[in-house]
């Protein structure tokens, strides 16, 4: 018992160093300006903040609607019990990926200026809609879980019979927008690395927020497993695992398809910055996770399972940190490392994203009630009223 | 009548009187350690290059389908019909897409303001609406800046190019650079030496985004009744099996 205490006591310190310091670089980075609490330059205008807080945000927050396709549009219901934790990493990963967006944007105060003049031909502009309204549903889809908390039941109701439009929508939303933050640098062909730059960046885009969408719902079922002492749902997972195995495949073979027409196969057995950054994202994001879930014992077991979605999380990171700094930094003729006031930052959101998480577990229902493993904590008379006034609003 | 700026390297005396006008017209500070910094920045929009005896001139191209104006989801910048592309600071919202997307770099920031914005040549769009000349190409001494019809210094300057094949480079870099530009440049000397990409295409960089954003129109609804679709037929047993439990049940009320 005093082991976990122990570890509870230690992240809170370590959470609390993390929002002390994010308030003071918060304090520089508005007071003072970008030129004061970052390395950005007229040669890097976008570092660790798109790199990471905009573009993984995303892509980290993918599996709200990767599941909500699946257990709502493809109808797969054994993976109905997951769907609720991935739609609050999604809106949790929207929030602060706009809250982020406000440290990067050079006057943030500006930022609902998309909403009036439009520039129809900008993929910033089509991103930007999609991210506000996709927050819009998400913070729908997200809603039951708050009204059946305060038990309101009408609303509930109102909001059930109209989800499935916004499933559809947030779909549509995310497929465009996942892909679209690829789009945003087709406009670069002399400025990206070839590693990085392919007419198929969209669609490169799109499957790894789908491979990511699966690995970071193993990622937090594990962790909510281990942290909230839930069971693990290993069968689900497994199943998931099967599913990341088939995205991956598409993708590294369509990856290899790509540079093959595109004739650059060669530069990745030739030395170079590039190639080792490349290779490290390919081994993470892809060689190695694909290795690992095809050989069963691996994917059967929920140490394999984890340990092969961490891997996949991290070298799909590495992707988009190399599509928005390294393979742009050749042809602008530098380097760039982020200040530590922006580690501090990003860090901040991070932090924020699983206090928040955490906080919402605990207070929320966002898992579904276990048969057998906490009924002490919930009576079965409790669960019989919560049952039964649907009956009687409907009378 | 679009207008444009042929800057000739082989007339150029390295006089930097352009930068100095550019100054004085934007309202620049300009003194002789700014005169020094061989670059161009947020509070320098032009700049003339030295390598041993040549030199170059650093400018926005104004391109004639700008990449800045494309990606720039608030229409700050803009190409007007004259041909400077502009910007507009009270539309900016800072997200320095234009500066990313740039294929020369040229849009520069204002990094240690509170209050930061995008600065850049604009081709003196103000001067060039009033039909006066840029102040660089008015001031220069030499005609090395020329300022005028683009059709017309194009024209010239492949007279140049054809006159004195020895002389120039057998390029007129602008011309078709990303679609072109409505800056051009002649020289003696590769260009690449003085910092300007040569790995540029000659199709407009906008094509490259539009040719994906402008199917999304037709791809909603095709995908949004494909998603539909699905649930439709996925979704029908569990109906048939909702209606008929709820048969059974006004059966069994019935009893």
């Amino acid at each position: 018992m005093t082991v976990p205490r122990m570890r509870f006591t230690f992240w809170k310190a370590v959470f609390l160093v993390i929002m002390v310091a994010g308030i003071y670089s918060s304090y520089i980075r508005f007071f003072h300006g970008l030129g004061a609490s970052t390395n950005l330059s007229d040669q890097f205008p976008w570092g660790l903040w798109i790199g990471f807080d905009v573009m993984c945000g995303v892509m980290l927050a993918a599996g709200g609607f990767t599941l909500t396709a699946a257990v709502e549009i493809f109808n797969i219901k054994r993976f109905h019990s997951i769907v609720r934790p991935t739609i609050l990493t999604a809106f949790l990963g929207y929030l602060l990926v706009c809250a982020a967006l406000m440290y990067d944007l050079g006057l943030p105060w500006n930022i609902w200026h998309p909403l009036v003049m439009r520039n129809p031909h900008s993929v910033m502009f089509e991103v930007a809609y999609c991210v506000m309204l996709y927050t819009t549903v998400l913070a729908l889809e997200f809603s039951p879980i708050v009204l059946e908390h305060f038990h309101l039941h009408k609303a509930l109701k109102i909001i059930r019979s109209v989800m499935v439009v916004f499933v559809i929508l947030g779909v549509l939303l995310s497929t465009l927008h996942q892909s679209s933050l690829g789009t945003l640098y087709l406009i670069m062909p002399n400025k990206l690395h070839p590693f990085w730059y392919s007419p198929l960046l969209p669609v490169f885009f799109f499957l790894s927020a789908i491979s990511v969408g699966l690995a970071m719902t193993i990622f937090e079922s594990s962790m909510s497993s281990k942290y909230f002492g839930r069971e693990l749902e290993l069968p689900i997972l497994q199943d998931l695992g099967r599913v990341l195995v088939v995205v991956l495949a598409l993708y590294g073979i369509l990856k290899f398809e790509d540079f093959y027409h595109r004739g650059i196969l060669n530069l990745v057995f030739k030395s170079s910055y590039e190639q080792r950054f490349f290779l490290l994202e390919i081994l993470l994001s892809v060689l190695i996770p694909l290795g690992m879930l095809l050989v069963p014992k691996i994917r059967e077991s929920a140490q394999g399972l984890y340990l092969a979605a961490v891997l996949c999380l991290l070298g799909f990171v590495t992707n988009r940190l190399n599509v928005a700094i390294t393979g742009v930094e050749t042809a602008v003729g530098g380097r760039y490392a982020p200040k530590w006031t922006e580690v501090v930052i990003t860090a901040m959101f991070v932090a924020l994203g699983f206090a928040i998480f955490g906080l919402a577990a605990k207070y929320l229902p966002i898992f579904p009630e276990e048969k057998g493993h906490i009924p002490a904590l919930r009576s079965s008379e409790a669960v019989a009223s919560e049952m039964a006034v649907p009956v009687h609003a409907g009378d | 009548m679009s207008k444009g700026i042929l800057y000739d390297a082989t007339k150029c005396i390295g006089c930097r009187q352009c930068e100095q006008a550019c100054a004085t017209e934007n309202g620049l500070p300009y003194d002789d350690k700014i005169a020094a910094q061989e670059f161009t920045s947020a509070h320098k929009y032009t700049a003339i290059l030295t390598k041993d005896d040549k030199f170059m001139r650093r400018l926005c191209m104004n391109c004639d389908d700008p990449a800045c104006a494309s990606v720039c989801p608030v229409g700050a910048m803009k190409k007007t019909a004259l041909g400077p592309v502009t910007y507009d600071k009270s539309k900016c919202m800072g997200c320095r897409y234009c500066m990313a997307a740039c294929p020369f770099s040229v849009p520069k920031y204002e990094w240690e303001k509170a209050v930061p914005g995008v600065r850049k040549c604009i081709m003196c769009s103000k001067r060039v609406a009033e039909g006066k000349q840029t102040a660089c190409a008015e001031i220069c001494p030499t005609g090395a800046t020329k300022f005028g019809d683009r059709d017309a210094l194009l024209e010239e300057a492949k007279k140049r190019v054809h006159d004195n094949p020895n002389t120039y480079l057998h390029h007129i870099f602008g011309e078709e650079e990303v679609g072109g530009t409505s800056v051009m440049l002649l020289s003696s000397v590769p260009f690449h030496l003085f910092g300007y990409p040569t790995n540029l295409t000659d199709r407009a960089l906008p094509m490259y985004t539009y040719q994906v954003l402008s199917r999304i129109p037709d791809f909603v609804p095709l995908f949004g009744t494909m998603l539909g679709g699905i649930y439709w037929i996925t979704h029908r047993r569990q109906d048939v099996a909702e209606a008929e439990a709820k048969e059974k049940e006004a059966k069994g009320g019935a009893r």
